[in-house]
């Protein structure tokens, strides 16, 4: 890599990031730090790691040349990163599996963490039993209801999940949740936060255990195409899937980045989760970014049709590469997903996640004003099955 | 200027714990805030701890975070609660009252302005829970300028290193959270806050709170003894006043749960080491 060395020591992506945090969890974040700094330096820990992303996560998965939806488009070369065929689903087992990893070293015996999709929660408890692990997941009372397949795959697991009232009942009120249980249980407690944002050092942590995707998706491009892609398309929650691949592409300056935020029912009505495109800087989470709020600072309520993109805060990296210009951040609204969503699953025979759908539907709006020979790559960063019940609800269809 | 120094100086001349009690602005309701205040003061409070509503209260327990949210259900702004305080000011000159609340609401608003105008209202220190004291420089300094106190936290995980920042950059006193956990969890081993509360007030030459999880005047009475120089009785208090049904209840209720306390101190008072 070249020039780039984000973050700094406190963990501050220029003004964004840092540690914002109540006094009990300082020393949990220091010892955390301390031994992630540790386990990067023992080669048998990166073994180990690389070791479960092939033989228990299925990695290298494929970069997919959607030819069919190409054509259709007739522009760019649309390239997916198929995260989707990772095990359990979606790119957060790659992050899931890192955190375990290092809880386990820690000594560690209870992993805790947040959901929105569902995605994170069944990535966590998949890793607590595989290295047999008490394991404890937060979920807000919506969330529980959109994903209700996610939660029973938890419980299987031998999860616990704890349904959250609080607040909007959605993922920042279940992140909430787990810092309290964190604060409570610190001493024996392991919280694996699912995407690139809270305190330092888990914006750098979460992207350096995600950085996976853009590393083989990279070799692929390379090795299929013969040069780098012009574009790289990721969808916007918290941010883990797009930082994952964007990030060995940030110093090369001929590659666009852009990230996805879930436009809901359209910027103009307010009802969305976009707060790169149209909040502004302040702290939420551990972290400063860009938040949904209101005049008086209290964080507004999200509208998405993925649970996964209904957040008000943004990882504080892509704060940092919005306003650098590295990164740019668009919006797909709920409609223009469900036609990615429908089109991806007619024409290539792949069922993505409603969360990547925003990527895809950025991408199908791209290809066309590009030429043939160009090359748009896109995180593919869940399926969908999860999301059928949504879909076919909206549709007027219960299953 | 901050009232917290002479509170403290007095208190000290009299071996006297001071008994502070929070309540979240705008809880039990809106129009009650002010003669709430006003009631704590008339049941014993040294100085008050006064809740800024928040959206997203990551270290508070469920008592404290459904008062959060009925009060911003109410219309509570930070602004709101700063116009509380100068109002109460218009009838008490002398009791401190420190602002207790998380970040992004005073970020909203610009450190600066919002020191400018808490020390316009008459608040006298200001403790943002999210606001470590690394990342403190900013507000720490604007604080200073408007002559308020900042007050940090410390916990009973907390490092010496932690310990000797937050000696150098807070002021008033160090809010000492008794135990690992979130506002209003169960305590239960209340020697080892005392026996670390007295260290604390040796390393810090700075009066030393302590605050979460108490519930009774017993407890109160025992760190009194154990020299800490002042009690907050948070989640216990707001719990009890969330049942009144008009606000000469909550006031009352507030006077009730309160005396026991303020009892209490006043019996160790001299007995302080
Ligand atoms: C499939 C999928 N994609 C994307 C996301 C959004 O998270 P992030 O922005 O951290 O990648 C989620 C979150 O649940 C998800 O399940």
């Amino acid at each position: 890599m070249g020039q780039y060395h984000q973050p700094d020591e406190q963990g501050h992506f220029g003004p964004y990031g840092g540690r914002f945090v109540a006094e009990t969890l300082v020393p949990a974040l220091e010892e955390l730090q301390d031994a992630y700094r540790e386990a990067l330096e023992d080669p048998a820990f990166l073994a180990e790691f690389h070791g479960e992303l092939r033989q228990f996560v299925g990695r290298p998965n494929p970069l997919y040349h959607a030819a069919r939806v190409s054509r259709d488009l007739g522009g760019a070369q649309i390239y997916l990163k198929r995260e989707d065929l990772n095990h359990t689903g979606a790119h957060k087992i790659n992050n899931a599996v890192g955190q375990a990893l290092l809880a386990r070293r820690m000594g560690k015996r209870r992993l805790i963490a947040e959901t929105g999709a569902g995605q994170h929660g069944v990535a966590t408890a998949t890793v607590a039993t595989r290295y047999g692990m008490e394991c404890v997941v937060y979920m807000g009372e919506e969330d529980v209801r959109r994903q209700s397949s996610n939660v029973y795959r938890m419980r299987l697991l031998g999860a616990e999940v704890e349904v959250v009232t609080g607040g909007t009942r959605t993922l920042k009120d279940a992140l909430n949740e787990a810092l309290r249980d964190w604060v409570t249980h610190v001493d024996n407690t392991f919280y694996v936060i699912g995407t690139v944002a809270g305190p330092h050092p888990y914006p750098e942590m979460v992207r350096n255990f995600h950085r996976v995707i853009g590393e083989e998706a990279r070799a692929q491009c390379l090795e299929q195409t013969g040069r780098l892609p012009d574009i790289c398309v990721a969808c916007v929650g918290g941010g883990s899937n797009a930082m994952g691949l964007f990030y060995p592409f940030i110093d090369e300056p001929s590659v666009r980045l852009v990230g996805v935020e879930a436009g809901g029912l359209g910027l103009g009505t307010g009802k969305h989760a976009a707060p790169l495109c149209t909040g502004r800087p302040g702290v939420l989470h551990g972290n400063r970014t860009y938040l949904m709020e209101d005049p008086d600072g209290q964080i507004l309520a999200t509208h998405s049709i993925s649970a996964g993109l209904d957040y008000p805060g943004v990882g504080p990296e892509h704060a940092y590469l919005k306003d650098t210009g590295r990164a740019e951040y668009v919006v797909a609204t709920d409609e223009e997903a469900m036609e990615a969503f429908h089109r991806l699953s007619r024409v290539e025979g792949i069922i993505p996640a409603l969360e990547s759908s925003h990527a895809l539907a950025c991408a199908f709006r791209l290809a066309p004003q590009m030429r043939s020979d160009q090359t748009i790559l896109v995180s593919l960063s869940g399926r969908g099955d999860k999301d059928i019940h949504t879909v076919a609800a909206r549709e007027g269809i219960t299953l | 200027m901050s009232r917290l120094p002479g509170l403290f100086r007095t208190l000290r001349e009299a071996g006297r714990t001071a008994l502070v009690p929070f309540v979240t602005a705008g809880d039990p309701s809106f129009q009650g805030t002010v003669p709430l205040l006003h009631a704590l003061v008339s049941a014993g409070a040294d100085a008050i701890e006064l809740g800024v509503p928040f959206s997203d209260p990551m270290a508070d327990g469920p008592v404290i975070q459904r008062a959060s949210e009925r009060a911003l259900g109410r219309g509570a702004t930070l602004r709101q609660v700063l116009a509380w305080v100068q109002e109460f000011r218009e009838k008490n000159r002398h009791t401190p009252i420190i602002l207790m609340g998380y970040l992004n609401p005073v970020e909203a608003m610009g450190a600066e302005r919002f020191a400018e105008a808490a020390a316009t209202a008459g608040v006298d220190g200001v403790i943002l829970v999210d606001l470590t004291p690394e990342e403190s420089a900013h507000e720490v300094q604007m604080l200073h300028r408007f002559h308020l106190d900042p007050i940090f936290l410390l916990a009973p995980t907390s490092s010496p290193a932690r310990v000797a920042t937050v000696k150098r950059l807070g002021s008033g006193f160090v809010y000492y959270v008794s135990l690992r956990g979130i506002t209003g969890a169960e305590q239960q081993d209340w020697d080892e806050v005392a026996r670390r509360t007295a260290r604390l007030r040796q390393e810090l030459e700075m009066p030393v709170a302590v605050g979460f999880g108490i519930r009774d005047a017993a407890t109160a009475g025992y760190l009194a003894a154990a020299g800490c120089d002042a009690v907050v009785i948070g989640s216990a208090l707001v719990d009890r006043l969330a049942g009144a049904r008009d606000d000469r209840e909550a006031q009352e209720v507030a006077m009730e749960f309160l005396l026991p306390f303020s009892d209490v101190l006043s019996r160790h008072m001299g007995k302080r080491t």
